[in-house]
């Protein structure tokens, strides 16, 4: 390692090598557009998802309707470009919820140990014993399908892969040598974890959340098209998706269109979250 | 010896529970450290060397181990019994800890720089920039080359001996009165140690630092120590100055520890020690060497000695030598 590569390597480092993997670089921009297209759905094609048109129904990919129009004669591209916004508020605030919650459950109960440990490890094997649809179902029929409550449901489905996978990292390096010797320096507990036990986790929390975050969105689909969605006519993927199986012989367009959104909006979350992971961790780099 | 020693240890005795008893890892044991001075502490694996650094530290582990009875006096305030909130204050501040392995004992996602500027921010200053100045001073000071362009490097770009400068630079950031430094060179190769050792000789007398140097290496402790205290299974068995003790040992275990040591003015073959230490749980009521002692006679295995000052500064735990001297 010489001196030369040394003032190369400038704090923000992890960017250079996150924009030298053209693989991430894809995942990156893939995610982009789709957020894009979500957020600016409304300039990018200017029809009114909602809008019926009981003439113009189910017809096949036109100029004017460029990936046809469903059962009621509304426009596709418009629901699937309307669809993203909830589907990607959803996902994104449910894994950003699962991810705080999840990540500081893990984290105390593997720094703090004990019985504490015990007790907030069996609590979450039962979390995840339950299959994620089906406890994503029984909260959502507990308090009623809104916005809000898919993302609380969503969350707790995710809270206890975050927790365990901060917990296991936590009671590592609890024990590491930096630690105590941070310890031997007279810092406090809290400061111990902020500053040297969770930027020590946090790749691998991100890849977890990167991960999720396409299994959050899968999870707000299968919702949403077993029926427990945001209620129509608001469209999601997975409505969407539920909408167009009916006439998925006379009209495949109507369900292969937002099961394609799906697929590239996860494909790129992935592939952006193994970028980030290789870009982060100062445990795989090699310069 | 007129002034007050900076670390004063008496009959310090600390526990371990294992299989749901305690049994004492570190019995009885006398120490004091003067200003300016680097008091050794040689031994054998699980002899208590680190336990009673930790111990100093207050940073045994908090379910199994505890101290049984004595007292540590730094500067003349008693350690233990305080709480984890001032002994905090008092960790990294007035005494510091060296640790084994350099390459564990470094936040590997933290620039080192920052490392060491948190550490002075810890106890001493002030806003993040006169820090990190701080920060560079120190790394400079531990004679890292080219500081400033290595500051904001991680740590795995540094060799093992840079690595134990940066950790020697981390230690001393709050300018501590006491360095404890468990075995700081031992994952080091042999030039490497000599430069580490030259480093912490010449901070020590810059600061005016008290070092307890725990080591198992009796080249080492001549290199660099004043005072010598060996521990054997959980005891000191002897004190004395360096001199003293590698010209003419008191204490049998001593005798046969330089004995097994190679050295370049005596021809003859190596003398290995028979037996094994025993382990703490099988502690008898006599001398702990007693059984692997060659001189032990009958009084030996049926009552423990104490301490026995044989000459001024120079004690040794022996029925045999010690009451003959």
């Amino acid at each position: 390692m010489s001196a030369t590569t040394a003032v190369a390597q400038a704090p923000q480092g992890w960017v250079r090598r996150f924009r030298n993997n053209p693989t991430s670089l894809v995942g990156l921009a893939i995610f982009l557009a789709v957020i894009l297209a979500a957020v600016f759905a409304p300039w990018i094609w200017p029809v009114d998802p909602l809008e019926q048109d009981v003439v113009e129904r189910l017809v096949g990919p036109s100029l004017a309707h460029p990936l046809g129009t469903d059962s009621f004669g509304r426009d596709v591209l418009a629901r699937l470009l309307h669809a993203g916004r909830i589907s990607l508020l959803i996902g994104i605030s449910s894994i950003a919820l699962a991810m705080l919650v999840g990540s500081a459950i893990g984290i105390a109960a593997g720094y703090i140990g004990g019985w504490f440990d015990a007790m907030v490890t069996s609590l979450l094997d039962v979390l995840l014993s339950f299959p994620t649809l089906l406890l994503g179902l029984m909260v959502v029929a507990m308090l009623g399908s809104s916005v809000e409550n898919l993302v609380l449901a969503i969350a707790l489905t995710e809270l206890a892969p975050f927790a365990r996978v901060a917990r296991a990292p936590t009671i590592a390096l609890k024990n590491r040598d930096f630690i105590e010797a941070g310890r031997a320096l007279g810092f406090s507990d809290l400061r111990l974890v902020v500053v040297h036990i969770i930027p020590n986790l946090i790749s691998d929390v991100i890849v977890v959340a990167s991960l999720w975050l396409a299994a959050a969105i899968r999870t707000e689909a299968s919702l949403s098209f077993i029926g427990l969605g945001v209620k129509p006519p608001t469209p999601t993927w997975g409505g969407m998706i539920r909408e167009g199986f009916e006439n998925i012989l006379d009209a495949p367009w109507l369900a292969v269109a937002p099961g394609l959104a799906i697929l590239i909006t996860v494909l790129g979350i992935n592939l952006l979250g193994d970028g980030l992971r290789d870009a982060i961790d100062p445990k795989v780099r090699n310069d | 010896m007129t002034e007050a020693p900076i670390l004063e240890i008496r009959g310090l005795s600390v526990e371990f529970r294992s299989e749901g008893a305690w049994h004492a890892a570190v019995r009885g044991v006398d120490l004091a450290i003067q200003r300016n001075q680097t008091h050794a502490i040689v031994g054998e694996s699980g002899s208590g060397k680190s336990v009673t650094a930790l111990a100093v530290m207050g940073l045994l582990p908090q379910q199994s181990g505890r101290i049984q009875s004595g007292s540590i006096m730094l500067e003349g305030r008693e350690l233990i019994g305080l709480s984890e909130q001032v002994l905090d204050k008092i960790r990294g501040k007035q005494v510091a800890m060296i640790f084994q392995e350099p390459m564990t004992a470094l936040n590997p996602t933290m620039p080192v720089g920052q490392q060491i500027a948190e550490a002075v921010r810890a106890h001493r200053c002030c806003d993040a920039s006169s820090a990190w100045n701080e920060a560079q001073r120190m790394l400079d000071l531990v004679r890292v080359p080219s500081a400033a362009q290595r500051m904001r490097d991680y740590p795995h770009q540094f060799s093992g001996g840079m690595r134990q400068r940066v950790m020697i630079a981390i230690a001393l950031a709050c300018q501590p009165r006491l360095l404890l430094a468990d075995e700081p060179t031992t994952a080091l190769d042999v030039t490497i140690q000599a430069q580490v050792l030259s480093l912490i000789e010449d901070l020590k007398r810059e600061y005016g630092l008290a070092v307890m140097f725990i080591t198992h290496n009796l080249g080492v402790v001549a290199l660099i120590a004043d005072c010598v205290s060996v521990m054997y299974a959980g005891e000191i068995v002897e004190t004395a100055s360096v001199n003293e003790l590698f010209a003419a040992p008191k204490h049998p275990y001593t005798e046969a520890l330089l004995a097994s040591m190679p050295r370049v003015d005596r021809d003859g073959q190596l003398e290995p020690i028979g037996g094994i230490v025993p382990s703490i749980r099988e502690i008898g009521a006599g001398c702990t060497f007693a059984p692997r002692c060659a001189l032990a006679i009958e009084r030996c295995h049926s009552m423990r000695p104490p301490l026995m000052e044989v000459a001024p500064e120079r004690t040794v735990r022996c029925w045999v030598r010690g009451v003959a001297a």
